[in-house]
């Protein structure tokens, strides 16, 4: 087959099995759309701004496990794509984004729309490639898949100069089925010594705890950590980033930990005496205090990216390998062994997690006049039967979902946990519903984060996404607001939103429909209503309580057991010691 | 500790930066680089003399070998190896007196007087930094017009070897 360097790069997405390029035009790519045009197998969505490309396909990558594809053009729509680009990084998600570049004779010359999309991306990327002849394309864009989607995945970027997509050479294109790559050879399978050593020490612990994260979705680990931990009966925590990866209906789950996890699962891991951390990669809104991380515990670490193990915190016993393999093979030999583990140190153990969890850390003032933020995530929860795909925005909003939104199942919980991006949202959730379009797909954000993508409801009306905006109107930058009334005393320094839209008339304008909720009792008759209308995208503009706080909370530098609970908390139960 | 750290990666446009970045991005120590192709022209060879605790160096060669484009790594400073640095030093020589001891001091050292003017004598030496360090000292700060020096190359003693 003879191509051109732009049908090369659509016959290419097609032969990967690519079903959707999120993109938006200009002259570097306008060969590349134009061969897009003449065919109908990859799907072209048109967001609204570059940026709103990268968080949709990254939000169809993190519900599917399938790469996501972006396409922009050179300058300014490779910058525009940088922030999606970085939250993926951070969170490891893969994608592929093609940015246009300025022809090959001017590159280097400072030409109309010409950056260095390579170098500004090169700190953000897993890899990046700048394709300087068509003969190289296809094989490059192997290779993109390929180090996006393996080992320990992340977004690269493939910057294509006009000229190598021309249309009017062509040479021969054969779809490449593999790829190696000789200095790129993931370590996925655990060292067998290494298991056995871990499984030792597992079978010693008295109290022991699972922490677990994303990496435990990456690698659609869910089903094999969940037997793993049923068979240990071992308590469980995850990160922001592993919720779903074990259900959090099970009683077994202690909830997230971390700055805004569970007061139980936090005094569980500041007493632990083995902690197995299973695809978590022990980031400082996890550990608090370094110094202070688990005191008391000899650590297991499985990561797939030795740069993970041993970064932040030493460990005992580091596993490097994909948390699938691992986590089956560690099983295995757990039932291998004529060894239990020790069943009266672990009924001390969940007595002592129990009367933690006696602290009902998470309850919040039911009788107020004004709308809870965490009442509207629990009536989420029952309205969408804890079976929706709930997006989030970056703040207070995101972590009251975390709280109050049990995923019992992975990939339903997405949201940016490592760049923390105000925006990612809303196009998210555009892509989580293109991937599944009968689900239930639901963003909960913030006033102030949903104006950073606002502009995507014209790209939701455009294809007919009819997801269900939350927004908990707080009228205030709330994670901001909180800082400052904690350690700020209370000086608001901008981040009060003065001249809010009115978001009901704003979703009518882009052809939606809008719902304002003030009261409490309107809250789940409005919820019931919006995802009812099936086909509509509803945008529900919820005025919350303006000065809730997110409990509990560990400062900034603090440890693990010097959380603080909401005023309003039971107090400790009799024959609770207070803790060091 | 001061460690040399000896990679090989793909001789492609980029590679080079994306070391440098590894290194300013994570505030690691970076003494000296060198890189050029090897025999096998596809790769290059990069020499890295860094300087850090136990767990920093750890993590840089853990994300050293992260990158796409490193093929392999060792840590020569683990076993015992070799050190050479090349210095190009050019001197101040007026007179007969300076001339004499400069060529003394170059033949102490093992150095090679390449070019000579009727006022300066250029020097090419090699040796470990110390050795260069010590014939900076011995010819005195005075006598110094320009010194180049090439950083550190390294290679481990005895059969070990860094190859594909
Ligand atoms: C406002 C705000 C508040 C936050 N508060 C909290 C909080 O209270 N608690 C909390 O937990 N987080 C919190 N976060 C999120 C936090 O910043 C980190 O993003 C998160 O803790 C990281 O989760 P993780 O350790 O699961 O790592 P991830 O970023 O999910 O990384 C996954 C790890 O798994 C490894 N991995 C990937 N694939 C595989 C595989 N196949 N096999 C083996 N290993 C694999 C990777 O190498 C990596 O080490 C907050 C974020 C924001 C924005
Ligand atoms: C792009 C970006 N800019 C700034 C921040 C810092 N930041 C974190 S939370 C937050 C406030 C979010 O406000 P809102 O969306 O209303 O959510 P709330 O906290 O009120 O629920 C800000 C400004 C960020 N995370 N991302
Ligand atoms: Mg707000």
């Amino acid at each position: 087959m003879e191509l051109s360097g732009a049908e090369i790069v659509v016959q290419f997405l097609k032969d990967e099995g690519v079903e959707y390029v999120f993109g938006y035009p200009g002259g570097a790519v306008l060969h590349i759309y134009d061969a897009l045009f003449q065919q109908d197998d990859v799907r072209h969505i048109l967001v609204r701004h570059e940026q709103g490309a990268t968080h949709a396909a990254d939000g169809y990558a993190r519900a599917t496990g399938k790469p996501g594809v972006v396409l922009v053009t050179s300058g300014p729509g490779a910058t525009n794509a940088v922030t999606g680009i970085a939250t993926a990084y951070m969170d490891s998600i893969p994608l592929v984004v093609l940015t246009g570049q300025v022809p090959t004779p001017f590159i280097g010359s400072d030409a109309f729309q010409e950056v260095d999309a390579v170098g500004i991306t090169r700190p953000c990327v897993k890899h990046n490639f700048l394709v300087k002849r068509r003969e190289d394309l296809a094989l490059t864009l192997k290779k993109a898949f390929y180090i996006a989607t393996s080992g320990r995945p992340g977004p690269v970027v493939v910057d294509i100069p006009k000229d190598v997509t021309d249309p009017n050479v062509r040479i021969p294109y054969e779809y490449p089925r593999e790829v190696k790559i000789r200095s790129y050879n993931p370590v996925v399978k655990g060292h067998p010594g290494q298991i056995k050593k871990a499984v030792d020490l597992i079978l010693q612990a008295r109290r022991p705890m699972i922490y677990a994260g994303g990496g435990v979705i990456l690698s659609e680990a869910s089903a094999e950590f969940t037997e793993f931990a049923r068979a240990l009966g071992y308590p469980v925590t995850l990160t922001l980033m592993g919720l779903g990866a074990y259900p959090a209906t099970d009683r077994q789950f202690v909830g997230m930990l971390g700055m805004h996890g569970t007061y139980e699962a936090n005094m569980a891991m500041h007493e632990c005496d083995v902690l197995i951390a299973i695809g978590a990669r022990f980031d400082d809104r996890v550990t608090g205090k370094v110094a202070e991380f688990c005191p008391h515990a000899r650590i297991v670490h499985v990561d797939i990216d030795p740069a993970s193990i041993a970064k932040n915190v030493k460990v005992d016993v580091p596993i490097v390998g994909d948390v699938k393999n691992v986590l089956a093979d560690m099983t295995r030999e757990l039932r291998a062994r004529k060894q239990q583990p020790d069943g009266e140190a672990l009924k001390q153990w969940w007595a002592r997690i129990d009367e933690w969890r006696g602290r009902n850390c998470l309850q919040y003032d039911r009788h107020s006049k004004l709308i809870k933020p965490q009442f509207v995530i629990e009536k989420l929860y029952e309205v969408t039967g804890g079976d929706a795909y709930i997006t989030s925005d970056v703040g207070q909003h995101q972590m009251w979902t975390a709280q109050f939104y049990k995923f019992d199942q992975p990939r339903r919980w997405i949201n940016s946990g490592g760049l923390g991006t105000m925006g990612f949202g809303m196009p998210a959730a555009l892509g989580v519903k293109l991937a599944h379009p009968d689900a239930t797909v639901a963003c909960v954000t913030g006033e102030a984060s949903i104006q950073m993508c606002i502009q995507e409801l014209s790209t939701a009306m455009q294809y007919m996404l009819p997801i269900k905006i939350v927004n908990l109107n707080n009228r205030y930058m709330g994670m901001v607001r909180q800082w400052q009334e904690f350690f700020y005393e209370s000086r608001y320094s901008h981040s009060y939103l003065e001249a809010l839209p009115d978001f009901v008339k704003l979703a009518e304008s882009y052809g939606h429909v809008g719902l304002r909720i003030e009261k409490p009792e309107d809250v789940e008759g409005a919820l019931r209503e919006a995802f009812g209308m099936k086909d509509r995208l509803v945008f529900l503009d919820f005025i919350t309580d303006q000065t809730e706080n997110v409990y509990p909370m560990i400062a900034q530098g603090k440890g693990h057991h010097e959380m603080e609970l909401a005023p309003h908390c039971t107090a400790p139960q009799s024959g609770e010691r207070e803790l060091a | 500790m001061r460690h040399i750290i000896s990679l090989l990666m793909e001789n492609e446009a980029g590679a080079l930066s994306r070391v440098a970045g590894l290194f300013s991005a994570r505030g690691y120590n970076i003494e000296s680089l060198t890189v050029a192709p090897t025999e096998d022209p596809s790769l290059s060879r990069m020499t890295l003399v860094t300087t850090g605790s136990e767990e920093i160096i750890e993590q840089i060669t853990k994300q050293l070998n992260k990158l796409i484009d490193v093929v392999k790594l060792v840590d020569l400073t683990e076993g015992a190896h070799i050190e050479r640095e090349l210095m190009l030093i050019k001197l101040r020589a007026p007179d007969a007196e300076r001339r004499a001891e400069i060529k003394r001091l170059a033949d102490i050292f093992r150095g090679r007087i390449i070019d000579v003017t009727d006022s300066t004598y250029t020097i090419e030496l090699t040796g470990d930094g110390d050795k260069l360090d010590a014939f900076i000292g011995a010819v005195g700060e005075g006598a110094i017009i320009e010194t180049v020096r090439t950083g550190a190359s390294g290679i481990a003693r005895g059969t070990r070897s860094l190859h594909l």
